[in-house]
């Protein structure tokens, strides 16, 4: 059967859809996690419950939030609570996912998302944190959706906003945060990575159809783990994509971005 | 107490509790009417160089009128919990009232971009900055409604977010284990934007109540702005509704689309080509001035910026929009 034609975009919510079990909790921001969630509850995770950490649990999502606080994210909804909520519930080591973003990440994981160059003197000056590092200290397995490139895999980052690995095995439980949790995936435009069991270094485990290892070498900034038994990343169905394009994002604010 | 680690920025406000409770000692408890505009509430509760929290989310149930007011006062040098900020952190960034900030999510819009204007006054080095996260400050404000000097958590660890905020690492006396001591801030005041209240205070909000339960029992002096006033029957009717009770108030002002140009839940979607207008604006300095001049400066009253920006007409548009009604 031919495979219906998709964009990166398309295929990194594809993928991450499918790290989603069934009837398990999933924190999220907007964008592209948020649209990962609405489909992995169309095809394969029917009871996945969605929580937004503004205080919306388990909405019936008519359309794409603008904002994690949105009034769509509790249409619906099982409950209209607030963030203390929303992150207790995190720190109780309730919630299996969390999807993070950031501008720069590193082979840890460690995710920056709050300046570029010197802190007291930024080059750039992101956001910060949001809840962020919250989600990375507390929920079980934390993904990451995030375009490949050399800018954002760095050696280095510049500041850690949320934790990854920090400096390797064990030094989460050092600083306390809780035991067993940590990135899981990263799901970008090339590939999707993981990490060593052992080393918690960041691991290619498969590359999507059409792009080659190297591909993937030229475009991170520092030399990730290449897993003995490298696949290539299954392509979205004919299903998934048709769900996506006509009930997840119709409008294309998400799958039409460039 | 064994402190592990300690983070290096300073602390905008003191910690203690008994000074707290020597405030709260003093603050009116009785039952009275508290009506008035967003001029009189500003000019009283919101001097130069205090700290002021805004409650909702960024773009969500917001009081934008005071937010205005307070541009429009020409306000310097406040502090600012910037929790769940977007569109107000903009506001406030756009009138260079900010002196001092707890960050945990600023400049940015969520999935509308970044705010050029505010990255251009958090570059700058004017204001001073201490690093947090969502729910540290929500920690951190749930200390000050406990009437205790902090919180405990077990988010920051490990990262240079702890080692650029106020917080300190210490031991648990019970398991040995690392935990975050996050410390209480009580905010001077706090603006929280309701769907309903009666002329004492009393409130209902529809929705997430995202931080304000423990904002407004934080918060030394609470502002309230209401879509609606509601008769004092409406809420003894039904009081497990009510979340904010009177003798957190101090104002109460009524400003119908009060959350415009940010959603207010159950009652009219936020603006997004007026948000967007914003973004736009701000990439010229002296395209934003004008703007901003024809929006907040040279506007008399919210109701004349609801009116500037399309009345009635649009707002009923983002009424329909909330309610999904040509969905």
């Amino acid at each position: 059967m031919m495979t219906a034609a998709y964009n990166k975009m398309e295929m990194m919510i594809c993928t991450a859809a499918r790290f989603l079990e069934d009837g398990t909790t999933v924190a999220v921001g907007t964008g592209a996690p948020c649209a990962a969630a609405m489909l992995a509850q169309k095809v394969n995770a029917p009871n996945l419950v969605i929580i937004f950490e503004a205080g919306g649990l388990a909405p019936l999502l008519p359309q794409m939030p603008i904002s994690v606080g949105d009034s769509r994210t509790f249409f619906r909804g099982i409950m209209a609570a607030g963030m203390n909520e929303m992150m207790t519930t995190c720190c109780r080591g309730m919630v299996d996912y969390a999807f993070l973003g950031g501008a720069q990440i590193d082979k840890f994981g460690n995710i920056n998302s709050t300046v570029i160059g010197d802190y007291h003197k930024p080059k750039v000056r992101f956001p910060g944190s949001g809840g962020a590092n919250d989600f990375a200290s507390f929920c079980w397995q934390t993904m990451i959706i995030a375009v490949h490139n050399q800018t954002r895999f760095v050696e280095k980052v510049d500041f850690i906003t949320s934790p990854g690995y920090l400096t390797g095995p064990g030094s989460r439980e050092t600083a306390g945060l809780p035991a067993g949790t940590g990135p899981y995936k990263i799901i970008t435009d090339l590939a999707v990575m993981g990490f060593h069991p052992e080393s918690k270094e960041m691991m290619v485990e498969s590359i999507h159809q059409g792009v080659e290892l190297q591909d993937v070498l030229q475009n991170t900034g520092f030399r990730p783990i290449i897993s003995e038994s490298v696949k290539t990343t299954p392509p979205p169905s004919d299903t998934e994509i048709k769900i996506l394009r006509e009930e997840v994002d119709p409008c294309k604010y998400i799958i039409g971005r460039k | 107490m064994n402190i592990i680690e300690e983070g290096e920025s300073p602390l905008f406000m003191d910690p203690d509790p008994d000074n707290a409770r020597r405030f709260f000692r003093g603050k009116p408890r009785a039952m009275t009417d508290k009506r008035m505009t967003e001029k009189e509430s500003v000019d009283k509760f919101i001097p130069d160089g205090c700290y002021l929290a805004i409650g909702g989310f960024g773009a969500n149930r917001i009081p934008t009128a005071i937010l205005h007011e307070i541009l429009r006062a020409r306000r310097r040098n406040l502090g600012f919990l910037g929790h769940t900020s977007t569109h107000d952190f903009q506001l406030l960034c756009a009138g260079n009232c900010l002196k001092k900030v707890d960050v945990a999510y600023i400049i940015g819009l969520e999935a509308r971009g970044l705010s050029p204007n505010a990255r251009r006054v958090m570059e700058s080095g004017d204001v001073e900055v201490c690093e947090w996260t969502n729910y540290a400050l929500c920690v951190r404000l749930r200390a000050a409604a406990e009437g205790v000097s902090f919180g405990i958590a077990r988010n920051m660890l490990g990262t240079d977010t702890l080692k650029m905020s106020g917080a300190k690492v210490i031991e648990c006396p019970f398991t040995g284990k690392p935990f975050v001591a996050l410390p209480a801030v009580w905010p001077d005041v706090a603006v929280i934007h309701v769907h309903e209240s009666d002329i004492y205070g009393n409130c209902h909000i529809r929705g997430i109540s995202v931080a304000d339960l423990e904002l407004a029992r934080a918060a030394k002096r609470v502002i309230i702005t209401a879509e609606r006033l509601v008769d004092g029957y409406a809420i003894r009717i039904n009081p497990t509704r009510t979340v904010i009770p009177f003798y957190l108030v101090d104002a109460v002002v009524e400003v119908p689309f009060g959350s415009y140009p940010g959603n207010m839940a159950y009652e009219y979607f936020s603006d997004e080509e007026h948000l967007a207008q914003w973004l736009k604006a701000e990439k010229d300095p002296g395209e934003f001035q004008k703007f901003l001049d024809k929006y907040i400066y040279n506007v008399s009253s919210f109701e004349e910026y609801l009116e500037l920006c399309g009345g009635i007409k649009k707002l009923k548009e983002l009424r329909k929009l909330e309610a999904l009604v040509d969905k």
